[in-house]
This record gives structure tokens, sequence and C-alpha cells, in this order.
């Protein structure tokens, strides 16, 4: 058993593994300098947490093939943390995070995905791409926006996407990082380099426990990000996995994942990294160069850490322009292009559900935002179009004395308004029959609107039968309705 | 709904011999008989693009590349478990198997198995399978888990068929091996065989009497039993005494022992397989 888990969920692809692993090592380093920079520490925290969690998670994960280190999504939500209280309680919120992480985990809330809808979860994707598109901009404007700069960065975005038509051998954000450092160093450009932004990782990690008070006034401090972080942290490593399931046709345990990301930032919050989780772009990388299974996440960790600790003065000297253009292009590859292809195509609904989520991230800078109001949006929206569902027709006997009402389709709250007015009250018959048996009454909004036509018409004297109530309903009636109890006319009507 | 002989096949050296066993099971037991070919759908990709660049739209792009490959794959891969089922399910009719099905599933293979297990009386399968044919004196890289995991008698075919005309039982006095002997004497598969009922180990009063007391329960069940106790390493002296004989078919217990002691030891069944010159039927 062991031997056949080894093979297949470490060992069936290697030599695509080795590969991919390189590529993604390489366009981890830029990514997880970017995002230190966004959540305002030093480099070293963003790269020892790149190495953690990519590592860990290659044993502690459920979804070979997915990469997960230092994110953007995470580092938004770390600013005002940082800048209010410094590293110390930075580390203490990741660890925090990853246990509410497997908390989650273990209370299968993995399982709670079902109600993200598509239409959210390509908000979600397109309000990343937006928002690391954004942290960018600080780069290129003010002071550090000269002619230099926005050069080195087109040239830098012109090597990425033109190099591949070359040779797809090397990763291109290589060659444009590579490129740009020559330029900057032999002409001696005056621009910001790696190295201005904090301090390098120039050693292995070391094990750390957070220097902070262990008391209330922390926990109050950190859980309110502790939870962004983990909610965010949990939704896009959700999302990657489903979309790295789709590349490989295979299928992965969520809720096992959750605790695997969990476990994944405790250890990168015990050597000094930050919270990180999957990463959409990487992971389309992996993918794209032959990474399978769980060795490519290992091995581009490892990579990643040893390239960065040898190799660290040469790495402080990469111009940010560098950067900026692989992060460009990062947030260009995790923008979902067929979202906005398709805004025609889709029904209105599923539209404003997506815009509504990416509006709502931009402004508040905070995915999990983004994501409960697009959820709540598709919620109601479902809501109205199930109550449309929904038809009562009639028929009037021969003599005229009695009405047959047939109603077909969903009650609930939505619905129940327009079930009330389907019944003509004005209309004098000495027997109404209301036929329910292809009807479903689903809350007690749908049962109190029954409640109100029986009870209505009884007052105008007329007798009610209810036929064919189906068993959902009739035990619905049984426990909430009031119409066959006697004091039920008081109370319902306000009387 | 009466249980069938299960033949899986694949495009290995095996398929045939496997097929021909099961007609033999088949008829033997006059049941039906199901062709089985599992398309295992672990997608091997090929890719040269280390570009490590994404652009608008890569998702996209990357995802109907994958899928065009896979369906490229698997649409060859249908076809081909289509034809050899076909040909297989011929092949047994013409030998007289009253019915014949043939099943093409996707999946892997060992799980595929235990699904279909409900329905199986016999399950019949290439002692190495397609990816390891020419791995001599190994065995089959899904036999031992389908083994392990299946709780049916499984036949262990060689390359070529040869109908059984004897048959030796390998007998320690285990209580695996006391239920083994006691299908297989309830069992119409082997009736009208001769039985040699062997024992590996020293010749003692109490192996005697274990012996006697087994070879009873076949001569009870109609068989002409000969019976041996052979002195040495089991593996050894069983396929050194089926060698002499020119038995065709050796009936044996599997994996009576916990995976930690297999771990420490090594397991007699793996060896037994491993070594096997003729086919096997293995009882659990």
């Amino acid at each position: 058993m062991l031997l056949t888990y080894l093979k297949r969920q470490w060992l069936s692809n290697l030599r695509g593994d080795i590969l991919s692993a390189i590529v993604v090592a390489l366009a981890l380093i830029p990514e997880a300098i970017a995002f230190s920079i966004i959540a305002g520490v030093d480099p070293k925290v963003g790269l020892y947490a790149s190495f953690a969690i990519c590592v860990i998670i290659a044993f502690a994960g459920a979804r070979p093939g997915m990469i997960s280190a230092a994110t953007g999504a995470m580092a938004l939500l770390m600013i005002t943390l940082v800048k209010q209280h410094g590293l110390e309680y930075l580390l203490a919120a990741t660890l925090l995070t990853g246990v509410i992480q497997i908390i989650f985990g273990l209370s299968k809330l993995g399982d709670l995905m079902r109600f993200v809808s598509r239409s959210v979860v390509t908000g979600f994707v397109n309000a990343l791409a937006i928002l690391i598109f954004m942290a960018q901009l600080p780069e290129l404007s003010g002071t550090y926006g000269t002619a230099t700069v926005y050069g080195m960065t087109a040239l830098g975005l012109a090597i990425i996407y033109l190099f591949p038509y070359v040779t797809k051998k090397i990763p291109s954000p290589l060659v444009c990082i590579v490129v740009l450092t020559a330029i900057a160093v032999y002409f001696g450009l005056d621009i910001r380099t790696v190295a201005d932004m904090g301090e390098l990782p120039d050693s292995l990690p070391v094990f750390l426990w957070p220097d902070v008070p262990l008391n209330f006034e922390t926990l109050q401090i950190i859980f309110p990000y502790a939870l962004a972080l983990a909610v965010v942290g949990i939704l896009e490593s959700l999302m990657t996995a489903t979309i790295v399931d789709d590349f490989t046709d295979t299928s992965s345990d969520k809720n096992r994942e959750c605790v695997g990301q969990g476990i994944a930032n405790i250890g990168s919050g015990l050597i000094g990294g930050m919270a990180g989780c999957a990463m959409i772009g990487q992971s389309v990388i992996n993918v794209k160069s032959g990474g399978r299974t769980r060795l490519s996440a290992l091995l581009a960790g490892s990579l990643l850490l040893l390239m960065v600790v040898f190799l660290d003065e040469w790495v402080g000297m990469i111009p940010m322009a560098a950067l900026v253009a692989v992060m460009i292009m990062v947030s260009i590859g995790t923008f979902s292009w067929s979202s906005v292809k398709d805004l025609g195509k889709n029904p209105k609904s599923s539209s404003v559900v997506m815009i509504a989520t990416v509006i709502v991230v931009v402004f508040s800078h905070n995915l999990a935002y983004g994501v409960l109001v697009g959820v709540l949006l598709s919620a109601l929206f479902f809501a109205n179009k199930v109550g449309r569902i929904l038809y009562i027709g009639s028929s009037l006997s021969k003599d005229g004395h009695e009405r047959t009402y047939n109603v077909v389709g969903q009650v609930f709250f939505s619905s129940s308004e327009q079930f009330v007015s389907a019944f003509n009250f004005k209309e004098a018959v000495e027997k109404v029959t209301i036929d329910l048996s292809k009807a479903h009454f689903w809350d007690i909004t749908a049962i109190s609107s029954l409640d109100k036509v029986v009870l209505k018409f009884r007052r105008e004297g007329t007798d009610v039968q209810l036929l064919g109530l189906n068993d959902a309903s009739a035990t619905l009636v049984d426990k909430f309705a009031v119409h066959n109890r006697p004091e039920a006319i008081e109370k319902l009507m306000g009387h | 709904m009466s249980r069938k002989v299960l033949a899986c096949i694949d495009a290995s050296p095996y398929a045939q011999a496997v097929c021909d066993y099961a007609v033999w099971a088949a008829k033997k037991l006059n049941v039906a008989m199901s062709v089985i070919h599992v398309l295992d759908n672990s997608h091997k990709t090929v890719h040269t693009d280390f570009s490590g660049s994404i652009g608008l739209g890569s998702q996209e792009a990357l995802l109907a590349q994958l899928a065009e490959l896979d369906a490229q794959h698997a649409k060859l891969a249908l076809q081909r478990g289509r034809i050899m089922l076909d040909a297989a399910k011929a092949g047994a009719e013409a030998a007289g198997v009253s019915s014949v099905d043939e099943r093409l599933r996707h999946g892997e293979l060992v799980e595929t198995l235990a699904e279909l297990a409900d329905e199986a009386r016999l399950l019949v399968l290439g002692k190495r399978g397609f990816s390891s044919a020419d791995a001599h004196g190994h065995i089959g890289l899904h036999v031992e888990r389908v083994i392990r995991t299946l709780h049916k008698p499984i036949l262990l075919t060689q390359q070529s068929y040869t109908e059984p005309k004897s048959i030796m039982l390998a007998y320690d006095g285990s209580a695996t091996a006391l239920k083994g002997l006691e299908m297989l004497a309830a069992s119409p598969l082997a009736k009208g065989l001769p039985v040699h009922l062997v024992m590996a180990g020293a010749t003692t009063d109490a192996t005697e009497a274990q012996m006697a007391s087994a070879a009873a329960i076949l001569r009870n069940a109609g068989f002409t039993t000969t019976v041996a106790i052979v002195g040495g390493e089991p593996e050894a002296v069983l396929h050194q005494y089926q060698q002499q004989q020119h038995i065709d078919l050796l009936v044996m217990g599997a994996y009576g022992h916990s995976r930690i002691r297999q771990f420490i030891v090594g397991s007699t069944t793996t060896a037994m397989i491993s070594q096997a010159k003729c086919s096997l039927l293995i009882l659990r």
C-alpha cells in the first residue's frame, strides 16, 4: 500500500515533476519577494514562507500537482496588522490561521464550498488578478516611476511574452530577470532593487517562536486577521484545487486540503514565514510544465530556498522593474479571460454576481467580503428564480358553486406572496378545493400563507378542502400549521 | 443471479491464456463468464513547455489542450479494449461457454475489480500484466493488491494454457489452509482430477495426523488423493514437487499473515506466486 502510494503520488512522473519544479521554483522567487513587499515585511519572510508551505503541503496537502506558497491574496490582508503591530504579531497570526484552518478541515467546512457558485469563483479570481496588478502600481508611480523604470518594465514584459516564441525550454520570466538585472548592473542604473526592499535570507531558516505576549489582548489583536486569512486561504486553495482537478481529470479531498493548508501555515509561522495558500498562477505553470505529483511541490520549495540562500547577493541586485513585470504577468495569467468574453452569453444574474464580487473585493481589499457578497447574491437570485416556478390555475364547477385551484411548483418565502394573490377571495362560492399534489411547501412562510388562504376562505363562509399535500409538505403542515386548530384565527389574523 | 467467472484481460501475452482458463473454469462450474478490460485512465502527458509564462486565457487554453490529448489517448484505448473484448467473447462462445458478456470500464484496476467482486465466483488474472509482462520472476504490478483486496478465489495464469489434469494443494495445517481445502472439496471446479496434498516441513507425528485428516476430507468428497510431506524451504520444495509430478494447477491459501510480519520476514505467498511454474488457484 505504502509502495503504491509512493509510486502513484510521488514517483509516477519523475521527469515532468523535476523539470516543472525548476520552472516553478524560479517563478516563485520573484512572487515571494513581491508579496512580502505588499505585506510590508522583509523579502525573507515571504521566501521562508514559500519554502515552508510548498514543502509541507507536498506531504500534508490533498491535491498533488498544486503549488502553495506565500500569496498576494493573503499578503493583502496582513498590511494593517504589520503596520500597526509588527512582524511578530504577523507570525503569531500565521500560527493561529493554521490552527483555524485545521479546525475548518476537521469540521468538514470544506464541504461548504458547494455554496460558492462558479460566478463567485470567477469573480474571486478576477478580483485577485486586479489586486495583484494594483499592488504593482506604487512601483510605477510617484518618485519611483521614472522613464527608466517604465522602459525596464516594458522590456521585461516583452521578454516574458515574446521569448517563448524563441524557445520554450527556458522559463521566460527567468530570462526577463537575468537580462534586466544585467542591464541595470552594467549601465549602473539608479533604480530600486530587491536589496532596497529589506533583508534577504542569508541562512537556512531556524525554528522560531513568535515573540508576543501570550495573553488575551494578543488574541484580540490577531484573531480577526487570522480568521480572514484562514477563510481567504481556504477559498483560494480549494478553488485552485478544483482547477487542478479539472486539469488532471482527477479528484481530491477538499477537507484534507484544509487541514494540509493549516499544517503548512503553522510550519511557516514557526520558521518566521508569513501565511500563504495555494496559488492559481503557479499551479497553472506547474501543470503546464508537466508537474503532476507531490514531488514537484517538494522539489520546487527546496530549490527555492537553496537558490535564494546561496545566491542572496545576486537576488538583491534584481531591479524591482523586473519583479513588477513578472507580477503583471501573474496577474494577467490569473485573470479569467473567458469570463469577460462570456459576459454577454451568460445569464445576467451570474454576471451581476461575478461583477459584484470583483467590485466589493477591489474596494475592501478583502477577498472574504467579496465572496460573502457573491454567495449571498447568488442565493437571492436562485431563490428568485425558483420562486417563479409556481403556477396556480383554477376551474369552476358546472353549477358555479365550487371552485378547484391547482397549485403546481415551489412555495417558499420568495413565492408565498404570489401564492396568496392567486386566490380569488371576492368570488362567493360554497366550496373551494385546493389541489396541492404537485406543489412543494418548503418553509414556515409557505405554510403560513396556506393558513392565511384557508382562513380567509373560511371567513367568507367557504368550505375549504386541501387535496394531496405531498409527504414533504404534510410533515411541514403537521409541524407548523395552525389552520386546523380553533384558536388559529385569532392568532394568525391578529384579532 | 448466479455468480460468474470473471476473466480480466489486457494487451499482454497473458490475455489468451486468461480466456482459456476462464472458459475451462466456466464450463467446469457451469456458470456464465464475463470478460473484463479496465482502462486505467492515469493520463500520461508529454510536455515540453517550460516557458513558465502565463497570459490571458492560458488557463482555458491549457485545459483545452490537456483534454484534447487525453481524448485522443482514451479514444484509442477504448477502441483497442473493445476489439480485445470482442475477440475474447467470440473465442469463449466458440469454446462452448453458454453465456459470455463483456465489460469495458474506466478506472483503477483494483478498485474496479473490487466493485465487480460481488458478482464473481472466480477471478481469472494473468500472473503479470501489460506493464510488467517481461519481468520474469516477478509478479504483476496489481496482482498482490488484487489478491489482498478481493476476498474471492483467484486463478493466476501463466502465459500459455494447459488444461489442468492434476492438482496440487499446498497445505500447512493452518486455519486458512483448512478453509481452502474445504472449499476445494466442495467445489465442482476440480471434480474428477487427482489431488496431491503436499506439506513442506519435517515429518512428525503431528504433521502426519494433520495430513491424514485433511486427506480424509478430500477422499470423502471423492477425490483420488496422494499425500506427501517434503522437507525444506516451502517455496523451493513445493515447486520442485510440482515439476516432478507434472502438476498443472497449484492451489494455496494466501496472505495469512499481517503486513507487518510480511514486511519483516517477507511473504510466502508472494514468493510462491513469483516462482511458480504452473498456474495457481488462490483461495482466500
